[in-house]
């Protein structure tokens, strides 16, 4: 019963849809500039002027760090309490929940562990170079975050949890993502003492020794905030599966 | 963009997301799950979205399906559907 | 007819994924089916989003090549002096070292000017993809899997309360601890 009245549903929805996709007078086919989204002035001035602004060849990292700064910062606050959240929903104490998983006295598989101990190293220099290039290749603090926790989550899968966190332990990993947004906020504060608004980079060039244009400030403002971004991702996915492999108990793992 | 590699990744695309939908075993869901993630990144990348795809390719098929896999082994592998 | 094809095959598939998306999350019984149901709901806009910012042909990632020195004026204008210290007679070379000095005072009032032969080159908008909703998306995928997180944590709580995720078995649990 609950199915069937779900078919329907979805198929009146997509039905809907189709029909609004197809339209050839009102919506615009894949792949034409003159689309109302690619056309606009905005996303226009995205592409030209974005190297004149901040000298950076990658329009994303850009966009992304700098014209819309706060959306951003806002985005790693979500980031933020949802690792928190989950902190708060599934943190037990470590003595009255069972072990979840196998055999905790197991040792740890020979070839796996030596194999991630070449690996780990390899990713998390990777994640630096990602974060470092963000502005002229594809990159930055999201995804430099992203893999530089998969690297804590790789040891705490190669070993189990308490080898991972005696590299980066649980308060290190809680004050690292409030680090974050401290260090993203303030850059953003740094030039409204300069008279500037909020997150507007392009003042520091006064603070920053060896910048001497209000556009390389901006680049290397957004590499301070990307930074920042990254403190907070890696320490959050790092806790998010800590605490979802062992029920909140970290300590043991899969 | 290459309309053919778009078509051809397009129409991978359904197989696999009615496959994470569809086995019983959640386990080979949640790999169902990041074959699904990771089309879809191959897809951003032939579409010029270079940067969503890097995204994509460390959180969807990396990080997500971890996460996935890591809860399905703290609760039941089985499900009823 | 093979032009409307190609013109909306894109958004045919994002509106098929979307369904099964939502048809994961209402009819199927199991909490994790279900939020793999999200997620595929979730990755079926963002393809909308990407395939929105698509251009034609010949259009290409939103980075500028050559780390953007082509583009950059300032690089041009070091380019410029450098090149009359060593080469004095070059004429050219004039002319681009004056232009980007000028226009870096210009408001927007005087935006044309920027498209005149001389000085550093200007970045044709129709030959990148639109930087925009890739941006959207970017945070969105990770947010995404943030929020993914949480209501793994949540499904975890459930299990360990009631010991099932079928949504059918937790409904009668639900409603027998009502009664009692």
């Amino acid at each position: 019963m609950m199915k069937k009245l779900a078919g329907i549903v979805v198929f009146m929805v997509g039905l809907l849809l189709f029909y609004g996709v197809s339209n050839v007078d009102d919506f615009p086919g894949w792949g034409d500039p003159d689309s109302p989204a690619n056309a606009s002035p905005l996303s226009q001035y995205f592409i030209t002027d974005t190297i004149k602004d901040s000298e950076v060849p990658n329009m994303v990292t850009a966009v992304l760090a700098d014209y819309r700064g706060y959306d951003t910062m806002f985005e790693t606050v979500v980031i933020f309490i949802a690792g928190i959240a989950i902190f708060a929903v599934v943190r037990v104490s470590r003595n009255n929940s069972p072990v979840c998983g196998g055999n905790k006295d197991d040792e740890p598989d020979l070839i796996i562990t030596t194999t991630c101990r070449l690996l780990v190293p390899v990713i998390q220099i990777f994640a630096l170079y990602v974060l470092a290039h963000g502005h002229s290749s594809p990159g930055g603090g999201f995804q430099g975050g992203v893999i530089m926790g998969a690297s804590f989550i790789l040891v705490a899968v190669a070993w189990d949890l308490d080898t991972a966190l005696g590299r980066f332990s649980e308060k290190a990993a809680i004050a690292c993502a409030g680090l974050g947004i401290i260090i993203y906020a303030g850059f953003g504060l740094a030039s409204m003492f300069y008279g500037e608004e909020f997150l507007n980079y392009g003042i520091t060039h006064k603070l920053l020794p060896g910048v001497e244009s209000p556009e390389m400030a901006r680049y290397y403002g957004m590499l301070g905030v990307e930074v920042g971004v990254m403190f907070t991702v890696t320490s959050v996915m790092f806790l998010i599966y800590g605490l979802l492999s062992t029920r909140g108990r970290m300590s043991g793992g899969l | 963009m290459i309309f053919e590699l778009d078509v051809l990744i397009l129409l991978l695309l359904i197989p696999a997301a009615v496959m994470a939908l569809q086995i019983r075993d959640l386990l080979a869901a949640s790999m169902a799950f990041g074959i699904y993630s990771f089309l879809m990144c191959l897809l951003w990348a032939e579409m010029g979205a270079v940067d969503v795809a890097f995204t994509e390719a460390a959180v969807g098929a990396g990080v997500s399906a971890v996460f996935l896999i890591a809860t399905v082994y703290c609760t039941k592998r089985k499900s009823s559907d | 007819m093979e032009e409307f094809i190609q013109s909306r095959f894109n958004y045919w598939i994002y509106v098929i994924l979307m369904m099964i998306g939502l048809w994961g999350m209402i009819a199927k019984n199991n909490l994790i089916k279900k939020l793999i149901g999200m997620s595929v709901f979730q990755t079926a806009i963002i393809l909308f989003y990407v395939s929105v910012a698509v251009k034609s042909e010949n259009s290409s990632i939103p980075i500028l090549p050559h780390h953007g020195h082509d583009y950059s004026p300032r690089a041009a204008a070091a380019h410029a002096a450098h090149g009359r210290a060593t080469s004095s007679e070059d004429s050219e070379d004039h002319h681009q070292d004056e232009h980007p000095h000028v226009r870096s005072h210009d408001g927007h009032g005087q935006h044309d000017s920027k498209y005149t032969n001389h000085g550093p080159k200007v970045p044709k908008a129709d030959n990148y993809a639109n930087p925009l909703p890739h941006v959207l998306m970017l945070t969105a995928i990770v947010v995404g899997v943030a929020t993914l997180g949480l209501a793994l944590a949540i499904s975890q709580k459930i299990y360990r309360e009631y010991g099932t995720l079928e949504e059918d078995e937790l409904l009668e649990k639900v409603r027998a601890e009502d009664d009692v």
